[in-house]
This record gives structure tokens, C-alpha cells and sequence, in this order.
């Protein structure tokens, strides 16, 4: 049981170092963006933000897809490290919708006019953070492992299914969202210098999930470690 | 197959009989649904938005909280009575069971529906005999499509704390795509739209049907297994 519980606490850390990396990193996003990107023409410093809050947009989508996909594989191979891999991502996933969430806003107020519009992706993301955390109250609400890992799973593959639904049931009811600048059929619209910006700071956000995930993974495993202990003992 | 879609229908038939003896489920759902027309019509400052305006989204949101009554007890009668243990003991498949709880919560919503539907005419004054048929249509794709994702939702939320508040909590972000469209498409038959605007969105609620019933049969053994 001490192994376990030794291997959980090696991992944290390792999960702990690359968040710190993770965090130093994101400082120099901020020194790249303030003071080595252009300044948009039209919308000026407000403009900034982007460089927060689209990286933090597509890394929870991309947490979500991967939430998805191992819900499935949990279901599938039915191995415990899936749904405990799962779970963090979804955690992590959270602060992510979080920060996407309230860096929206704050762009959108000067911007748009309004704190917040009934935008299509507005729309999406927002339901991505209320899937993310149905999921999370439901992982708390079932007192069975084995439950609670099977029916997160379920909850998980029914959400993902759902995505495309919102999305477009939003899109064709209204959208003012601007349209994708890197995303698209067609070649990106951003200038270079910004475009290097925009995918540094999805990369240092990248190395914040890894740390992240992989710190909760180990805490995780500490955790069941722990709850074997005491089943342990009250056989004994 | 054949034993399957036998099992489902004893299944259903033995629920719908059950509701019928007790009726509490059935009759407070359909006082519930009643309740929630009166307010919409309260909530709203009456000098400023005529009680048209808010007739399409007062009906859906009728359906939606009244369907949310109903499958909050689909799986607690189960729960109740250790049924669910024997009821994975029936010489039937998994599938079986999720479609016999799918029909008989369809026969309660619709039940709930149908009530619900003349009692929003006398409220609302908004006759619907000329555009009965396009209505039951959308009522019935949006209906599905919620109930079986609620079905089979409801069979993990009565196991968790809290089954109450986490049934909504999980339910309602399914039910945006199906009401939005119900919504929509309601609107535009009250005002007499032609029947070429709303193809689009009844295309996305029969899509929404097809692509959740078929996923929550498929993966509803997992949620039964032990």
C-alpha cells in the first residue's frame, strides 16, 4: 500500500514542477504579448486579452474531447486509471471554461458594448462549463467506485454527443461572435506576429493541463491508496 | 429481438399499470404543469409584452419542467422496491429494460402533454386546431428526444445523493438543442410561417432523436450492470 501511495506522491510532484514551469512560462506570454506583439488597429489593448482567452477556449475544448474519449475507453477496457484520468481532466478542464469565461466578458464590455451576448459560441462554451460540472457533482454524489466511474463515463460520452447539437441548435438561432481568424478553411487572417503569439500561449497552456493533470492524477492515486488502507483495516 | 421488445412492453405496460392504480406521479406532474402556465402568465409586466408574445416559450417550458417532474420518478419506484435487483434477474436484455422505461415515460410525459396543451389554449388564447398536425409533430420529435436521454439519466440519478437536484442538474443542457427547436418552430406556426421555414429545424430535432435514443440503448448496460 506504501508503494502506491509513494508513486502517487512521486507523481504529484512531477505534475507540480510542470505547473510551476507552466506558471513561469505564462509570465513571459504576458512580457510576448504586452511587449514584443503589435497593437490591433481597431480595437487596441482590449485587444491583449486574446492572447488569454482564445488558448484557454480551444484547451478546454481539446480537455473536453479527451474526456470524451477516455470516458469511451473507460467503458470499453474498464481500466480504473482512465476514469481517474478522466476526472482530473475534467477538474483541470473546469478552470479552463473558467478562465475563458471570465476573460470574455471583460473583452466584450468595451468591445461588443455588453458583458454578455447570447452568442453561439458564448452559448457553447457556457454549456461546456455546465456539462464539465454536472459531471464533476455527479462524480461527488455516487458513493460506489465502480458506479461512479461507469455512470461519469456515461454522463462524459452523452455530453460529447451533445456539443454538436448546442452548437448548432445557437448558431442557427443568432450568432455576433467574431468569426474565426486561425481556425478556418482557409488560410489564418491573423498577422504573423500575432498568430506566433497566439500559438506560444496555447502551448504554455498546454504545459499548465499536463502539469495540472498530472498533479491531481497523483493526488488521485494517493487517494485510493489511502481509501484501500482503511478497507484494509476494518477487515482486519 | 422478438423476447426483447416483448420484455420492454410487459415492462412499460406493468409501469403505465402501476401509475393508473396510485396515480400520484401522473396527478402531480399534470397539477405541476398546470401551476407553471399560471405563473408565466404572472411573470411578465402585462402593459408592456402581450401574453401572445410569450406563448411559444410559457408552452415549451411547460413541457420540459413538467417532462423533468415525471422522470424524476421513472426510476424511483424501482429504487423503492429493490425492483431494479430482480429486474436485471429477467430473462431479457439490458436494451429491454431502457425501452420498456423509454415507453412508459413517454406515455407519461405525453399524458402530461396532452393535458398541458388545452389548458395553454384557454390560457393563452392561442387556438392551435389549424396547425394541430405540424405541432403534434414537433411536440412528439422534441419529446423523444429529451425523454430518452432523461430515461436514462434518471436511472443514475435515484442511485446518487441528491437524486432530485441532479436529474435536472445533468438533464437540462440536453434539453436546450430539442427546446430551442420546439421553441422556434412553434413561433413560426403561430404566426402562420410557411412549412418551408421549419424543415430545417425539424430535420435537427428528428437528427437529436436518432442519434440519442440509439447511444442511450446501446450504453444503458453499463449504467444497469453491477
Amino acid at each position: 500500500m506504501n508503494a502506491d501511495r509513494a508513486r502517487g506522491l512521486a507523481i504529484a510532484h512531477r505534475g507540480q514542477a510542470i505547473a510551476a514551469l507552466g506558471l513561469v512560462l505564462l509570465a513571459g506570454v504576458y512580457v510576448l504579448a504586452q511587449g514584443f506583439t503589435p497593437m490591433e488597429v481597431s480595437q487596441g489593448l482590449a485587444q491583449k486579452i486574446f492572447y488569454l482567452h482564445v488558448p484557454a477556449a480551444w484547451t478546454s475544448l481539446l480537455v473536453f474531447s479527451i474526456v470524451g474519449i477516455t470516458s469511451a475507453l473507460y467503458l470499453w477496457l474498464r481500466d480504473e486509471r482512465l476514469d481517474l484520468f478522466a476526472a482530473s481532466s475534467a477538474e483541470v478542464g473546469v478552470v479552463f471554461s473558467i478562465i475563458m469565461l471570465t476573460t470574455g466578458p471583460l473583452w466584450a464590455k468595451p468591445i461588443w458594448g455588453a458583458w454578455w451576448q447570447w452568442d453561439a459560441r458564448l452559448t457553447l462554451t457556457l454549456f461546456l462549463f455546465f456539462l464539465f460540472v454536472g459531471y464533476l457533482s455527479l462524480r461527488a454524489a455516487v458513493p460506489d467506485a465502480g458506479e461512479r466511474a461507469r455512470y461519469s463515463a456515461v454522463v462524459a460520452i452523452l455530453g460529447f454527443l451533445l456539443v454538436p447539437f448546442v452548437h448548432l441548435s445557437v448558431y442557427l438561432f443568432r450568432t455576433i461572435h467574431p468569426m474565426p481568424v486561425v481556425l478556418k478553411p482557409s488560410a489564418p487572417s491573423l498577422p504573423g506576429s500575432m498568430l506566433r503569439t497566439l500559438l506560444i500561449a496555447f502551448a504554455v497552456d498546454l504545459v499548465l493541463y499536463v502539469g495540472f493533470v498530472t498533479a491531481r492524477y497523483g493526488l488521485g492515486l494517493i487517494a485510493h491508496a489511502r481509501a484501500a488502507a482503511q478497507e484494509d483495516r476494518a477487515d482486519a | 429481438m422478438a423476447s426483447g421488445l416483448r420484455g420492454a412492453l410487459a415492462l412499460a405496460a406493468r409501469d403505465i399499470r402501476a401509475e393508473l392504480r396510485s396515480r400520484t406521479a401522473l396527478t402531480s406532474a399534470l397539477v405541476f404543469a398546470a401551476l407553471v402556465l399560471v405563473v408565466f402568465n404572472f411573470a411578465r409586466d402585462p402593459t408592456r409584452l402581450g401574453v401572445a408574445d410569450l406563448a411559444p416559450s410559457a408552452l415549451w417550458i411547460t413541457f420540459a419542467f413538467g417532462a423533468m417532474t415525471t422522470l424524476n420518478r421513472a426510476f424511483a419506484i424501482e429504487k423503492e422496491h429493490g425492483a431494479l435487483d430482480l429486474l436485471r434477474l429477467a430473462p431479457m436484455p439490458r436494451e429491454a429494460i431502457y425501452t420498456g422505461k423509454l415507453l412508459a415515460n413517454l406515455a407519461f410525459v405525453g399524458v402530461v402533454e396532452a393535458v398541458a396543451l388545452p389548458l395553454f389554449v384557454l390560457f393563452f388564447n392561442r387556438p392551435v386546431w389549424h396547425i394541430l398536425g405540424p405541432l403534434l409533430l414537433v411536440t412528439a420529435l422534441a419529446t423523444i428526444g429529451f425523454v430518452a436521454v432523461g430515461t436514462l439519466l434518471s436511472a443514475m440519478a435515484v442511485r446518487t445523493r441528491f437524486a432530485e437536484l441532479m436529474l435536472p442538474l445533468l438533464l437540462l443542457p440536453f434539453m436546450l438543442p430539442p427546446v430551442i427547436g420546439a421553441v422556434q418552430v412553434t413561433a413560426r406556426l403561430f404566426a402562420d410561417r410557411p412549412l418551408s421555414e421549419l424543415w430545417g429545424w425539424l430535420r435537427l430535432l428528428a437528427v437529436y432523436d436518432v442519434v440519442f435514443v440509439t447511444i442511450s440503448v446501446l450504453i444503458f448496460p453499463a449504467v444497469a450492470d453491477e
